[in-house]
């Protein structure tokens, strides 16, 4: 099996399809783009199936490792693979892709080929993100993908799209150009090699890797986003088409994270403990005081932005307490925020698609005339706000579990959440779900169609899964983790 | 009486003296062509332009697809003709095959615009485009002072005349003017330098020059003095700050066509220029150019990129653009040696001439862009006119967007690369503050390249009217595009012949 190049199949299959979706041209070809756009959606993900089925679990190191010279000049390669950390995230996207088709099939009537096209290509090269073993290649895909998501934005997004996806684009450049430069420098160090898994092993000394760090941290946290970079999330989330919202949320947040496990602990392992206070104290800030502003959004999309960044504060945390427990808990939470905002996001899109405001003061009452729909907003409110047996939970518990061993003020900071957490998820859900009917809007509500119950109910069933059993979540990342905290547990400093 | 006369070897000259033949032969051709039939003179131009490039083409390609050795010996030859007044090397070539290249681009992009503008469709204006071509093949191969000026002369006469070809447009009249003053004041600093280093010196021949200094015992002072006025005159020529003044005003009063000319091929003379002089003949005084480069570089990309954001003209914005992109270049220059040490210098130097090549391809594509969105009687050179042009070509929409993203630096476009390979030969060279200056204002210059990116895709068109450039024009400019793309996802071809080229000619 591991013959075929899975990984490139996983990357060029919806860039390509992308591209082909792309000639469909005008508007009148909209059904055939559609069709097309998910078959290339659909056929994305099953070549992604077998790198979860065929995977080692037993086995730390790269899997399917594909290696191809690039640029020979600067020993630049093609090269990719997957460990346990990364693997999920592969297949995350490649689901979230058909979700993001299926959500679009309706309310984007305009540009559709443009539309469909720009998620695909988007999705190919987020996968590239995750499996890219070089240096540069994962810068190239990393840039990139941001070209996509400006479009995005700027194209189908509301009234401020513009400020927006300008926002989202030059914030994460700004970040990812001190990466480039950390790239460039760490070839210099390492005596001429891009390869990610070669600078794992590279001597570095303290004062650099501090530089180094810093600069890693400045790219992840923009992307991730941390206080007090987070600014343009809520922004580019509000503006952003449903579609948009999804993709963000579910899966460009966690490049950022991806990148702290895949170049800021094992490359800079020294400065990482070093700086691991500012990087927890960041974490709690986004925990405590963000979970607070959602509390005061009068906009539901802004608010289940800020909460995304409190839970990927608990991302962050988790990381950086240097414990299996915590790293776990933290992806587990990754993935389970990829179902539960994704989720959020598209509840949010399917009242704006009939009501046209995300305005909490606008709805009321919506289960008089929404039943299915109250039901499973229900369920994701509730993992949104960690309730056990959904995603939600696992995550933050195995974090906080492994804060209370590593400090119990961080625990106990990090333990508020749950409450802050449940406050506006759930205060929300009650201004908008119950009580009376609020206005004609609401009592003219139709409850969600086929189409909208099926994307509801699949991720549902992954949220419910991922809360009554994550094992298979877990155990293959068992390996990758416990290898990366034996790593990371060496000094490197000579 | 003719016993002194040595016939000069003619033969590494041919491709100029071919250009010359058949410029002169057109000129002639245009007095028996009546002004309906200019088709004839077009044709003829580039036909001697394909020619050369399948001449000069043919080499490269048995070298680099064939993988012949002998192709490559063949290239890798260092020749000097004319009392070692022109020298012929694998850099010039190179930059050679590219000039004729961009200039049979440049003036096919051309043609459909000067058919729409009766006044400037005249034979002149194709054999005036390969005077200056034969000019910068003169300024790329010199290996002496007369020489260079020769070709610099050459080509901004021929330059001078094309920007004030539209007689009845005040704006391009006024920018002749100003490209003409300002254009012959540095050749003076050029000229007043070159004359300095001859009298500390006494020779006027580069290689010639660089032994004498390597000998040691020139006057210093002077030195120093003829250095600062080579590279103000350099730096006008590159249109680096504080030399810049002339490239906004003359990129935006001329012609657009001529305005492609004058931003894309000249860029790879300059750089010959500068590689010729500073690097083949005063190389001894490496440590006090690289920093004077350095402060050129700094101040360009400053300048450049934040006064390209005030602008509302798409042609200023490119000229600022320009301005800032030969700033980067310059970087690479500035870093061939540090502390005395030259392990650096090839990968340095290679990187610039790689960046040269890729701004080459990437401004011909923007300003073409122009070229095709133009009628008769409208210039499309307002940011605004392309509003909405994701509505009304999606497929040119694209294109301008990989031109835009390309030119910003964003990956996979060869822009990025461009950037990649300088900012590379800095970090390499310890300067990490030249690398973060350099990276801080690429983000800024990617806010106004996004905003034409915005423009296009985000806002509604104003101007309904389809598109109705020709064929040939659609096809080139998409290539010009695709180009961008794939030069960008395998970039390692010109940056290898880039780097093989100079290490055989340096």
């Amino acid at each position: 099996m591991s013959n075929y190049p899975l990984i490139s199949l996983a990357i060029w299959t919806p860039i390509l399809v992308g591209l082909a979706v792309l000639a469909t041209g005008s508007d009148r070809n909209a059904p055939l783009a559609r069709m097309l756009a998910l078959a290339g959606a659909i056929v994305g993900l099953l070549v992604t199936i077998p790198l979860w089925t065929g995977f080692d679990v037993s086995s730390a190191g790269m899997q399917f490792v594909e290696l191809r010279a690039w640029i020979p000049g600067f020993n630049i390669n093609y090269h990719l693979g997957v460990d346990g950390i990364s693997m999920l995230f592969v297949l995350l996207n490649s689901f979230i892709t058909i979700i993001v088709v299926l959500a679009g099939w309706e309310v984007i009537q305009q540009k559709v080929a443009q539309y469909n096209a720009a998620f695909l290509i988007m999705s190919g090269l987020m996968n590239g993100i995750f499996t890219s073993l070089d240096g540069i290649l994962f810068y190239v895909f990393f840039e990139a993908s941001l070209i996509p998501m400006y479009l995005i934005i700027g194209v189908w997004g509301g009234p401020n799209r513009v400020y927006a996806a300008l926002k989202f684009f030059l914030y994460t450049l700004f970040g990812s150009l001190l990466f480039l430069l950390a790239l460039m420098y760490l070839f210099i160090q390492s005596g001429g090699s891009f390869s990610i898994l070669d600078w794992h092993k590279l001597p570095i000394a303290l004062g650099s890797q501090i530089w180094l760090f810093l600069a890693f941290l400045i790219a992840f946290a923009v992307k991730v986003p941390m206080w007090p970079v987070h600014t343009w999330l809520p922004d580019a989330h509000v503006e952003a088409p449903t579609g948009g919202s999804i993709v963000l949320a579910a899966i460009a947040l966690k490049l950022g994270a991806y990148g702290f496990l895949r170049f800021s602990l094992p490359i800079t392992p020294d400065a990482s403990h070093e700086l691991s206070g500012l990087v927890i104290a960041l974490s709690l800030i986004a925990v405590v005081y963000i979970g607070f502003v959602a509390l005061v959004q009068s906009d539901m999309k802004k608010l289940v932005a800020y909460s995304s960044i409190a839970h990927m504060g608990f991302v962050t945390l988790g990381f950086f307490m240097f414990s299996a427990m915590g790293i776990e808990g933290a992806l587990v939470q990754m993935v389970s925020h990829g179902f539960v905002s994704g989720a959020m996001f598209f509840c949010i899109g399917v009242m704006y698609d009939r009501v046209h405001s995300r305005q909490i003061a606008d709805y009321g009452g919506v289960v008089n005339t929404m039943p299915k729909f109250a039901a499973l907003f229900m369920l994701f409110s509730m993992a949104n706000a960690g309730l056990p047996a959904t995603s939600g939970f696992v995550g933050e518990f195995m974090v906080i579990l492994a804060a209370v061993k590593f400090n119990f003020w961080v625990a106990f900071a990090a333990a508020t959440s749950l409450i802050v957490g449940a406050a506006y998820t759930l205060w929300m859900y009650k201004r908008v779900i119950f009580g009376d009917v609020a206005n004609h809007h609401v009592a003219e509500l139709s409850d969600i169609n086929n189409r909208e119950f099926l994307i509801l109910g699949v991720l549902a069933i992954c949220t419910l899964w991922m809360g009554l059993y994550p094992e298979p979540f877990t155990e293959v990342m068992h390996a990758s983790v416990n290898d990366l905290l034996r790593h990371v547990a060496i000094s490197k400093i000579q | 009486m003719f016993d002194n006369f040595v016939v000069p070897n003619l033969l590494p000259a041919a491709p100029e003296l071919f250009l010359a033949a058949m410029a002169l032969f057109i000129l002639l051709v245009d007095l028996v062509v009546k002004d309906g039939r200019r088709t004839v003179i077009y044709g003829l131009t580039q036909l001697t332009l394909l020619t050369l490039i399948v001449w000069r083409g043919i080499p490269y390609f048995r070298a680099i697809f064939l993988e012949q050795p002998d192709a490559f010996e063949a290239l890798s030859q260092i020749t000097y003709t004319f009392s070692n007044m022109f020298v012929i090397d694998m850099m010039g070539d190179l930059l050679k095959l590219i000039l004729y290249m961009a200039m049979s681009v440049v003036l096919a992009y051309s043609r459909a615009y000067l058919i729409e503008r009766e006044v400037m469709n005249k034979g002149e204006y194709y054999v005036l485009a390969l005077f200056a071509t034969l000019g910068m093949m003169v300024m790329i191969s010199a290996n002496h002072f007369v020489t260079i000026y020769l070709g610099l002369e050459l080509l901004s006469l021929a330059l001078y005349a094309m920007v004030a070809m539209n007689r009845d447009s005040v704006a391009s009249t006024e920018a002749a003017m100003k490209y003409f003053v300002l254009g012959a004041l540095a050749s003076g600093l050029l000229l007043y330098g070159m004359s300095m280093i001859y009298g500390a010196t006494g020779t006027l021949e580069i290689t010639a020059v660089a032994e004498r200094l390597f000998g040691g015992g020139a006057n210093r002072t002077l030195l120093v003095f003829g250095l600062v006025f080579l590279v103000s005159g350099l730096a006008f020529k590159l249109g680096v700050v504080p030399f810049h003044m002339w490239i906004p005003d003359v990129y935006h009063g001329a012609p657009t066509s001529v305005t492609l000319l004058i931003g894309s091929a000249p860029k790879l003379a300059a750089f010959a220029i500068v590689m010729r002089l500073l690097v083949s003949g005063l190389f001894v005084m490496v440590a006090d150019w690289q920093n004077m480069l350095i402060i050129l570089s700094v101040l360009s990309m400053a300048v450049g990129n934040l006064a390209a954001i005030a602008q509302t003209n798409l042609k200023r914005m490119l000229a600022y653009s320009a301005i800032s992109h030969m700033g980067f270049m310059l970087l690479g220059i500035t870093t061939g040696v540090v502390s005395g040490d030259a392990g650096n210098l090839l990968n340095a130097y290679s990187a610039s001439m790689f960046y040269v090549i890729a701004y080459v391809v990437m401004t011909t594509g923007a300003f073409g862009m122009i070229l095709l969105m133009s009628r008769a009687g409208f210039e499309a050179d307002a940011i605004d006119d392309f509003k909405g042009l994701n509505k009304r070509s999606p497929w040119f929409a694209a294109i301008m967007l990989m031109l835009m993203f390309s030119m910003a630096g964003v990956p996979f476009f060869i822009g990025f690369f461009a950037k990649f390979s300088v900012l590379q030969a800095v970090v390499a060279a310890g300067y990490m503050w030249l690398a973060l200056v350099a990276v801080f204002f690429s983000l800024i210059g990617a806010f106004y390249y996004l905003r034409v990116v915005k423009v296009m895709y985000f806002d509604a068109p104003v101007d309904e009217t389809p598109l109705v450039a020709g064929t040939n024009m659609r096809l080139l400019i998409s290539a010009n595009g695709l180009a961008v793309a794939l030069l960008g996802m395998f970039p390692q071809v010109i940056m290898s012949v880039c780097a093989y080229a100079l290490l055989r000619s340096l």
